[in-house]
């Protein structure tokens, strides 16, 4: 491959490219999201034991997945721009925070209608929830911490230290359920034995799992579009930009 | 198709608040998040064709 992917590094050259891929994401989500939301509501069948109650889980389980996930990415991003001084590194987990933790909030407000019918209570202070909550947390303060600093260089580094060592809450969320008593069910689905649910549950809930895994790429580029526009107002290739002669 | 008529869908079995609150909470939240990405855009592109994107106003 004679592909330079460094190229990419530059907010100029991700600019257009990230416009390019991103209504293609948002489109395959929404086709996604469709065919998932068609066999979780009318193809997957009822539940012997919760009835249809259990149908939360195709908006739960991706939300609670794609929460950590982003969550790794974003540190991930950070970890880049801390040791290679990338600029668009820092922009992309910016961008990324906001939808990672909509993902949270999505997750905990989901599961504790859930909670309700199931345990009979909204919420437990127990080990999975809980971290679940500080997850959202943390999502928060590297938000509020990046705006807190004035010197964008400085917020980008702070904020970066502050999500890496966020990062050790994500296996706890993980494994709570196995290192825990806890009320919450243990995973239904893992790498180690067979899926614990019916085979159409399973591919409804996968595949609204890879919608919510494809918005959050669209709406991380339309995102670090903006960044990107905000940090290079100054420079001539945003004035230059068709859209921008508004 | 596991639903004997629309009223039995939206009804959920009894769950309907559970369901449709977590199903459309999210669905709130994407819309949201897409309508203040796009109002963020534009304020920008308004912003950069009017200073040139000089910080400092307009010439």
């Amino acid at each position: 491959m004679a592909l330079n992917w460094w190229k990419y590094a530059a907010p100029q050259t991700f600019y257009p490219l990230s416009g390019r891929l991103a209504p293609w994401f948002l489109a395959l989500a929404a086709a996604l999201a469709a065919a998932g939301l068609y066999i979780g509501l009318f193809v997957a069948p009822t539940d012997f034991q919760q009835g249809e109650s259990y149908r939360i889980i195709f908006v739960h389980v991706p939300a609670a997945w794609m929460s950590m996930f982003m969550y790794v990415v974003m540190a991930s991003w950070c970890a880049v721009g801390l040791a290679l001084g990338t600029r668009l590194s820092f922009m992309m987990a910016l961008a990324l925070a906001p939808t990672g933790a909509m993902f949270t909030f999505i997750a905990l407000w989901s599961g504790s209608l859930w909670g309700k019918p199931t345990w009979g209570t909204w919420w437990v202070w127990d080990a999975r929830l809980t971290s679940e909550l500080i997850l959202l947390f943390l999502y928060i303060g590297f938000m509020a911490l990046h705006a807190a600093i004035d010197d964008v260089r400085r917020a980008d580094r702070a904020a970066a230290l502050l999500a890496l060592v966020g990062v050790v809450n994500v296996p706890i969320i993980y494994f709570s359920v196995k290192w825990w008593n806890t009320l919450h069910q243990g995973a239904s689905v893992s790498l180690t034995r067979a899926p614990s649910m019916a085979a159409t549950m399973l591919v409804g809930m996968l595949i609204m799992a890879l919608a919510a895994w494809m918005y959050a790429i669209a709406a991380s580029l339309y995102r670090v579009r903006s960044i990107i526009l905000e940090r290079e107002a100054h420079a001539d290739w945003v004035r230059q930009l068709p859209e921008a002669s508004v | 198709m596991s639903w004997d008529s629309p009223q039995a869908f939206f009804a959920m079995g009894g769950y309907a608040a559970y369901v449709w609150g977590s199903y459309g909470l999210a669905a709130v939240c994407i819309a949201v998040e897409l309508w203040l990405l796009r109002r963020r855009r534009r304020t920008l592109l308004r912003a950069v064709g009017r200073t040139g994107g000089r910080r400092d106003g307009p010439a």
